[in-house]
């Protein structure tokens, strides 16, 4: 059929030929000498959907199974809390990112999440709640529902509210958060003291359980099962990204008034981002704390919702991979201080009793990144990234 | 307004439309009917309700009084998002886009309510969800061509020249299958060229696709040209309904409208 070839786009993809998609032949047979032409709808609504992405993506996953016998048991424990936290920050892009709904309430459904799983797996013979149902698959799930369900809740106070407002109330919510596991002892084990996470046991197998005929090492095995589960969850965000359910999101974020005239309905709509962001959140509350296996009523404060909203927002806010990014960033930042920064500059101190100490130029370090990103590169990781692409593909011409 | 004469019934009925914000008069009893295929203009000079008549019509302001009919049924009180579902589709005054997002993506919103999956078989991206989307993208392909948006595509909207972003927002409201479509001010700050591409369009659309259309514009060449009848509103309230030639006739219209436009 039609043989023209449309120009390239600004940033070099190809649109798509306006090819019958239906022509079977067209489907299987490229361009001759242009592997990225797309040839069909199909080709182009494809996850990964160029060659140099898939390789890419293929990269990234071998390397990070491959780190496993490179990095020390400490740093891969650092990577494992930095996979999970990359899920709950998922979570906040979808409903931030995504949705354009602005909350700082996710600490709130991080320890929904946590306690959920706990509840559930924990000792019936302890002092706190448990049910003694070990299986993740039953407990990660029914952490993420738990909260998807205050989600839900609290999803009507965004469909009154916006921007600063609802900002605020979220807040609130960690307040209220904070205080209600401070007091239910017999659920958190009470302030100061705490309780045992959930056990993190798939079909029999405890990944937190290195038996000594085992050929790898605790942290090895909770490395490999968060990047596994961060894989899952990074794919399920894409899927919901690019389909009628993520559009849906950006329209209420660009322009609500025009997304109802396209009948979306805001109120739903708006419900369904926070089920699923804080779906995200309570599943990786669940997780987050398997890896240290004891957690305290205070983690789940206002800090840690920053923390989730830095993540989002240094990797840039809207794509999957830039708030993988932003999250690895974010929570390898203190180890990266630790091991590369701290030993070079003799001044500053590793005691937290002496002046400068690393956990200073950390949290320094922390604000000054969030603000430097917010002036300079308001899309984040993403955005150099691009930025990055569009050189080298345009190299050496400058346009 | 009498009801239509003729055998069709109307498509868009309004009875004595008043609405007013704190004090304002916006709109001030108008009544009129719209009829299949019909090309159907409103006229006025600034402030005069036009915008507020498409809002009452697309369910964005509840009249104080009156009625609004859509093919035979009240859709007064009825959420902007129902209306759109029962198939009014308008564009904007001040172009209202996602403008983050691309062409396509913004023509795929306006198909959002004729995509049939949910937010399961969105996370698997399986059969139903993929399939429906090729389809649905297949659509709009369509709308790519009949609007020669071709090369802007993949484009995030706000990067687009403010004609072509006129045009993407036709194609959005097109996307939708409306069965009846409200422009408000399609040609505004367009040159020559973009004026004529833009009145072919609408042409196209009436004539091929059978849409009843209502139009608000301030050019009065085009409206004059293209429209079947045109209604004059001045502060709200109705001067007088009739076919270009007996409007451009109407005393007061003159007086009051065409008086100072004609400079
Ligand atoms: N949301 C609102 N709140 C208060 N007053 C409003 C509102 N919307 C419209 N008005 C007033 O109603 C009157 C009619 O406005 P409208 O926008 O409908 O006029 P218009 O005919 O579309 O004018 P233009 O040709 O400038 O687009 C104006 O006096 C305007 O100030
Ligand atoms: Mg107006």
């Amino acid at each position: 059929m039609s043989t023209t070839l449309p120009p390239k786009t600004e940033d070099g993809s190809s649109p798509v030929a306006p090819a019958t998609p239906t022509d079977r032949r067209a489907k299987r047979t490229r361009l001759w000498g242009r592997p990225a032409f797309f040839q069909s709808y199909e080709q182009q609504l494809a996850l990964f959907d160029t060659w140099s992405k898939r390789v890419g993506v293929a990269v990234v996953v071998v390397v990070g199974f491959a780190l496993t016998q490179v990095f020390s048991d400490d740093i891969l424990r650092s990577l494992a809390l930095a996979f999970v936290l990359a899920i709950a920050a998922l979570g906040l892009n979808m409903v931030t990112g995504l949705a354009g709904q602005v909350s700082l309430g996710h600490a709130f459904f991080i320890g929904i999440g946590a306690y959920t799983a706990a509840a559930i797996s924990g000792d019936p013979e302890a002092r706190t709640i448990g049910y003694g149902i070990e299986e993740m698959w039953i407990w990660l799930p029914a952490a993420g529902l738990v909260a998807a369900v205050f989600g839900v809740i609290v999803a009507p106070i965004a469909t009154r509210l916006r921007g600063l407002y609802l900002a605020i109330v979220t807040l609130g919510l960690v307040f209220l958060g904070e205080h209600v596991f401070r007091e239910w002892s017999s659920l958190t084990g009470g302030a100061g003291v705490g309780r045992s996470a959930a056990e993190p046991v798939l079909f029999g197998f405890d990944f937190s359980d290195a038996g000594s005929d085992s050929m790898f090492t605790r942290d090895q095995q909770m490395y490999v099962l968060m990047l596994v589960l961060l894989l899952v969850f990074a794919l399920a965000a894409r899927n919901i990204g690019r389909s009628k359910v993520g559009r849906s999101f950006a329209a209420v974020r660009d322009r609500d008034m025009a997304a109802e005239m396209m009948g979306i309905d805001l109120p739903r709509t708006k419900t369904l981002a926070f089920a699923l962001s804080s779906f995200y959140a309570g599943c990786a509350g669940g997780l987050l704390y398997t890896i240290t296996g004891y957690f305290d009523p205070g983690s789940f404060n206002l800090l840690l919702s920053v923390q989730i909203i830095a993540m989002v927002l240094i990797g840039g806010a809207g794509t999957v991979s830039g708030t993988i990014a932003g999250a690895l960033f974010v929570a390898m930042l203190p180890t990266i201080v630790r091991n590369l920064v701290a030993p070079n500059l003799t001044f500053i101190s590793t005691l937290p009793s002496e002046t400068p100490n690393v956990f200073q130029v950390e949290q320094i370090l922390y604000g000054l990144l969030i603000v430097v990103f917010l002036l300079f590169e308001p899309r984040g990781l993403f955005g150099i990234w691009v930025r990055f692409r569009t050189y080298w593909k345009s190299w050496p011409f400058s346009y | 307004m009498s009801v239509a004469n003729g055998s069709a019934s109307p498509v868009l009925e309004l009875d004595d439309v008043h609405l007013s914000f704190a004090g304002v008069k916006a709109v001030n009893g108008v009544s009129l009917h719209v009829d299949p295929g019909e090309l159907f203009a409103i006229i006025g000079p600034n402030g005069a309700g036009k915008t507020s008549l498409f809002n009452v019509m697309s369910g964005v302001y509840r009249p104080q009084q009156g009625a609004v009919r859509f093919l035979g049924e009240s859709v007064l009180g009825a959420k902007p998002s129902k209306i759109a579902a029962r198939g009014v589709a308008r564009t904007f005054q001040n172009i209202a886009l996602f403008e983050h997002l691309t062409v396509i993506d913004n023509l795929m919103l306006g198909r959002h309510q004729h995509i049939g999956y949910g937010p399961a078989s969105a996370i698997l991206w399986r059969g139903r969800a993929r399939r429906l989307e090729v389809e649905h993208r297949r659509h709009c392909e369509e709308i790519v061509d009949f609007l020669e948006l071709g090369s802007w595509r993949h484009l995030p909207v706000g990067l687009l020249p403010y004609g072509v972003q006129k045009r993407v927002e036709l194609g959005r409201a097109l996307a939708m299958e409306p069965k009846l479509l409200l422009l408000d001010e399609p040609v505004a700050g367009m040159n020559l060229e973009e004026t004529e591409d833009m009145a072919r369009f609408v042409l196209d659309i009436r004539d091929e696709l059978d849409v009843p259309i209502i139009m608000v514009e301030h050019d009065m060449g085009l409206v004059m040209d293209l429209a079947d009848r045109v209604l004059v509103v001045d502060f709200g309230t109705p001067v007088t309904t009739g076919t270009p030639a007996e409007v451009q006739t109407h005393p007061e219209v003159v007086r009051a409208y065409l008086g100072e436009e004609a400079t």
